[in-house]
């Protein structure tokens, strides 16, 4: 048991999914959604070995577990790039030309939305609508909004993130 | 740290000394940090205003705010000035020194960063003058320029909490009646009367009742319950302190979407200072009530804002719906009774018990009471949040207050109700805006979004776009939905791409009424009102799909192509070197062409073009 759960996670990285576990009463099962977020938040994405942690510590079975976490799309079952690039693809977005933005993006970098470049570089997103729709289109590279957004715009943004990786 | 309030006169007495230590003809700058405006640079402007006021040995404290959401988003990052009203758009941090000294310091204006209404082009001082706002009734978005919203104080000093003392005097059971007989109805969507949802809440067996916030605020489109969040958390939670004290609840969770991270912070922030106070906690203000509230944060699943799957959700469970046979009211979250109200509902009851069932009446309709806030989107000139009486016309909306279609494009549709409303057009736009009039029209309020298409839009595309959205979001829990949205949307593909035909469309007709009689929830039922309503307003645009293989609006990429037009290109060579597919050749200075057998129609020929010289047909 010990051994599977140790897999893939240095004992150092159990201990800051200990520490974040921490804030959440042991059995509560109530607190399951807030808790992946908390333990993502540390690594990004959600590590097999933390999900049975998480299992372990609110004593849920490690398939809800599982389950809720492949549920919902905020959360990561894969590594994520060192960059997120998320196109907003809102109704306002929408009919602004967002489509044409995720294809550039995608093109430019390789992979499809929900995905990761090979590099681990950069990751490649949608998200349903975060209410800017005033400066739509809209792309978010690494929380930063860039509004008003062009295909050409988006382009050169994806060139350098990528680009960014080649030179260090 | 300030000690627990003891009762509603130490309330009172706290609020006084805030007022007393305020002069309230002083001058204060607000700087609007809302989604939009932060977007636009607001935090590094209020972050300018900040430095350049102490450089003058301003105090900061008191005669600079952040605030939330100010809803002319278009004209962002906007800042206010008190008591004068002045408003500035567009606001850089470059104009901030000059802001500070003239303005905040000499209590002059600065013309050039005024609004300008295009139909006069006269400059607008305050907000009364621009037009965008002086056709407004905003009861529930006023004081988000009048606070800050990480300070209970500022709430208070405006009169916060006010309402609970008065619900207090009043007894649960006169509240009830109170919030019943404003007609006050669910903002979230449905508009099932809040009053009668509480009495069938407080009237359920069991001795452990919740209520619930929905700020789920899924809609893509829709930004209102954010801004209610951000700006003015506590109007919320002092309706949810009220709401628990009519019901009978001890317990509160407001579950809010993590796309909204500011949202979470201040409405945790909110309650935590709320509980500091003794405003939430065991004995709230000395009384009989006990309540506190938990912020539960979303996964990122559209159908969480459905009640059931929502309280699954807050279980620690898959966000699946369930049979609602037995209303949340009798078994809801934990199957305890349970009362779930949307964010702006929440915001109206602290003004219906201040104010009266029958001030609230006096807004809106008949049967639909009160105000509304849209988030008004799209190809609109004025975009941003807008508070109107139940009942203005789309019309109102549309063309009074968000000033029409931007280039003198012509207006195509509005889309109301989130993914499972309804596109309505333009024969359409005097329809008056309520829960009832919507509905008979095939579209409906939803929470509030209003998505403003013009000729340039596709129907099809659009319809085709919706689909996809639900089609992603279904939680797979009935077959009709998880595979009927699907076949539905490659169904839209094919007429976007050219293969359709007649029959294609005959296919959706049926399929569509399929879906919408055998899903569990709304989410599957109401998934096909985006391609019934443009298949009935707009049934022309899919003939031209399927019988020309044309898209009026040249937005399907299989039924269009690129050129430049010879008399327009000066051969600048622009698009040429930026082209992903070296598809464009010309000679330096001569008209340039694209080789149609390489264009991938990805546009940003047309986007770096200077001289608008790329046609799209």
């Amino acid at each position: 048991m010990s051994a599977d759960r140790e897999r893939g996670v240095t004992a150092r990285e159990l201990r800051r999914i200990a520490a974040v576990l921490a804030r959440y009463p042991q059995g509560d099962a109530g607190s399951l959604v807030n808790a992946l977020h908390d333990v993502q938040a540390e690594f990004r994405y959600l590590p097999e070995a933390a999900l049975c942690e998480v299992a372990d510590h609110l004593g849920l079975p490690r398939a809800q577990v599982y389950g809720v976490a492949s549920f919902y799309q905020g959360f990561h079952l894969e590594p994520r790039g060192e960059h997120t690039c998320t196109v907003c693809m809102g109704t306002a977005c929408h009919v602004r030309g967002a489509a044409r933005l995720l294809e550039t993006i995608e093109r430019d970098a390789g992979v499809g939305a929900g995905g990761t470049t090979p590099d681990l570089k950069l990751t490649v997103e949608e998200v349903n609508c975060v209410g800017a729709c005033a400066i739509g289109p809209l792309v978010i590279v690494d929380g930063e909004y860039h509004g008003h957004m062009t295909a050409d715009r988006v382009s050169r943004l994806v060139a350098k993130l990528l680009g960014e990786g080649a030179s260090r | 740290m300030t000690a627990r309030l003891a009762g509603p006169r130490a309330l009172t007495r706290y609020r006084e000394a805030l007022t007393r230590a305020r002069d309230p003809g002083r001058r204060v700058v607000s700087v609007c940090v809302g989604t939009g405006c932060r977007a636009n640079g607001a935090r590094e402007v209020y972050a300018a205003l900040r430095a350049q006021a102490e450089k003058h040995g301003v105090a900061c404290e008191e005669q600079s705010r952040a605030t939330g959401c100010l809803g002319f988003c278009q004209c962002g990052p906007l800042l206010s000035v008190a008591p004068e009203g002045i408003v500035y758009q567009h606001v850089r941090v470059a104009d901030v020194p000059e802001i500070v000294e003239r303005t905040l310091l000499g209590g002059e204006t600065v013309e050039r960063l005024l609004y300008v209404d295009p139909a006069t082009g006269r400059p607008c001082r305050t907000e009364e003058e621009i037009p965008f706002y002086h056709r407004q009734q905003r009861v529930l978005l006023r004081d988000n320029a009048l606070l800050d919203p990480t300070s209970i104080d500022d709430y208070i000093a405006l009169g916060g909490y006010s309402a609970l003392c008065r619900a207090f005097e009043m007894g649960p059971v006169a509240v009830l009646e109170e919030v019943k007989r404003s007609g006050l109805r669910g903002r979230g969507g449905a508009g099932f009367p809040t009053g009668r949802k509480w009495e069938a809440c407080r009237d359920a067996a069991g001795d452990l009742r919740y209520v619930v916030c929905n700020a789920d605020e899924g809609d893509p489109g829709a930004f209102m319950d954010d801004a209610l969040l951000e700006g003015d958390p506590h109007s919320v939670l002092e309706g949810m302190i009220i709401g628990a004290f009519a019901i009978g609840a001890r317990e509160g969770y407001v579950y809010v979407r993590q796309e909204y991270p500011v949202a979470v912070e201040r409405i945790t922030r909110a309650i935590d200072q709320a509980r500091d106070l003794g405003l939430l906690g065991e004995s709230v203000l000395g009384s009989d009530l006990s309540f506190d509230v938990r912020v539960s944060r979303g996964g990122g699943a559209f159908v969480c804002g459905e009640a059931s799957a929502m309280m699954a959700s807050l279980e620690g469970r898959r966000g699946v719906p369930r049979r609602r046979i037995i209303h949340l009211s009798e078994r809801g979250l934990w199957g305890r009774p349970t009362n779930l109200n949307n964010v702006e509902t929440w915001a109206n009851v602290p003004q219906i018990v201040l104010r009266g069932a029958d001030w609230f009446r006096s807004m809106g309709t008949e049967r639909s009471t009160g105000t509304k806030i849209f988030s008004l989107v799209g190809k609109v000139n004025d975009t941003g949040l807008v508070e109107v009486p139940m009942g203005a016309t789309l019309r109102d909306i549309i063309f009074g207050i968000g000033g029409g279609i931007p280039g003198g494009k012509g207006f195509k549709a509005v889309q109301t109700g989130g993914p499972s409303g309804g596109c309505l057009p333009a024969e359409k736009l005097d329809t008056p805006v309520d829960f009832d009039t919507l509905v008979a029209e095939g579209s409906m309020m939803g929470s509030g979004g209003m998505i403003v298409m013009d000729e340039d839009t596709c129907m099809v595309d659009v319809a085709r776009y919706f689909l996809r959205f639900l089609a992603s979001e279904s939680c797979g829990n009935c077959t009709s939905c998880r595979e009927g949205l699907w076949r539905l949307r490659d169904l839209l593909g094919d007429i976007a791409e050219g293969r359709g035909t007649r029959d294609t469309i005959a296919l959706i007709e049926e399929l569509a009424d399929t879906v919408k009689a055998t899903s569990l929830c709304a989410l599957g039922t109401s998934a096909v009102n985006p391609v019934l309503s443009t298949l009935r307003h707009f049934r022309d645009e899919y003939l031209a799909h399927v019988d020309d293989k044309r898209c009026p609006a040249a937005v399907c990429k299989a039924l269009i192509t690129f050129s430049i037009d010879p008399d327009a290109c000066n051969g600048c060579t622009l698009c040429a070197a930026r082209c992903p597919q070296g598809a464009i050749s010309g000679e330096k200075r001569q008209p340039h062409t694209i080789a149609p057998e390489l264009c991938i129609k990805c546009g940003i020929c047309r986007d770096v073009c200077p001289r608008d010289a790329v046609r799209v047909h």
